[in-house]
């Protein structure tokens, strides 16, 4: 597989929000759908995460019957490099402030 | 019969295919390359912008299959996914083209045996997923309607959609199960392994 040649660059700047900007943690969400095998999710998580088979089956089943699961935490930047393998891979992922 | 991916000796990833199903996955996974191929680049285009993959011209798609391959990354922010969008959208269709290209490759060169190295099959299990999700798109899959499909006169176009997606997730779980050597199917829970399709 390719490399991806640069991370995804933040343009937000600084502003009124920068103190909580950096206070609150930012997470990956991944989203239930109906094609993506259960045994294929669970692999993703092992294989980009490095989660332990236990850890990535239990979030893996998070999604699958709570429609979502919280499967990484930590800066913005952290946040889109996993949104974009999570959507490499061929899930659906989003990334948010922690609220 | 159909066969599965198996792994075999070295930790070569093998997958024996008629000449039927070859020329269906080739033909499938022509038109996913078609699908993903990243725009020409513009050649008027910021070259700086061209140097590090970002598009300006990228924009969310209509197409609800491409959004599914392409979506958006901020749930709530539609003005962060765009910008995200510009920075990651063709650094993902190039990496979905490479797979997709690593896929013809093998199916061009191989005869009824396919032999894969582990890298290959990361691209193999990456578009079987890709196509997929395209077809689910297209037929409007979800969890609980795949009956309908199944129960469709044999003659009708989307019974064979189905059922070369059928098949799909098939060749999917038994490539997940050649390159990590076990079963990732959760052992409690109550749906049936999909097995071979029909």
């Amino acid at each position: 597989m390719r490399a991806v040649g640069i991370a995804p660059v933040e343009l937000e700047r600084a502003d009124a929000d920068a103190v909580t900007e950096t206070e609150r943690p930012w997470i990956t969400l991944v989203w239930n759908d109906p094609v993506n095998l259960m045994s294929y999710v669970t692999y993703v998580f092992m294989d980009y995460f490095g989660y332990d088979r236990t850890h990535a089956e239990k979030l893996m089943l998070d999604v699958h019957r709570k429609g979502r699961a919280v499967v990484s935490t930590g800066t913005r930047e952290e946040m889109e490099r996993d949104v974009t393998a999570m959507h490499t891979y061929g899930l659906w992922a989003t990334l948010q402030k922690d609220d | 019969m159909q066969n599965g991916f198996t792994r075999g000796i070295g930790g070569r990833i093998v997958l024996r295919l008629d000449d039927l199903e070859r020329h269906i996955l080739t033909d499938l996974v022509t038109q996913l390359a078609t699908l993903v191929a990243p725009e020409p680049a513009d050649p008027d285009a910021d070259p700086l912008a061209r140097l590090v993959d970002i598009d300006t011209e990228a924009e969310r798609p209509d197409d609800p299959v491409l959004l599914r391959l392409f979506p958006d990354a901020y749930a709530d922010d539609e003005a962060a996914s765009e910008d995200f969008r510009r920075f990651t959208e063709r650094s993902l269709r190039e990496g979905k083209s490479s797979n997709a290209a690593t896929v013809l490759d093998a199916l061009a060169r191989s005869g009824s045996k396919v032999v894969l190295t582990a890298d290959q099959a990361g691209a193999w299990l990456g578009s079987l997923n890709d196509l997929r999700l395209v077809m689910a798109g297209r037929l409007g899959l979800d969890e609980d309607n795949h009956d309908q499909f199944l129960a469709l006169p044999d003659d009708h176009p989307a019974r064979g959609v189905y059922l070369a997606y059928d098949w799909l997730t098939f060749l999917q779980e038994t490539l997940i199960q050649a390159i990590t050597g076990t079963s990732l199917w959760p052992e409690d829970v109550g749906e049936p392994d999909p097995g071979p399709a029909p």
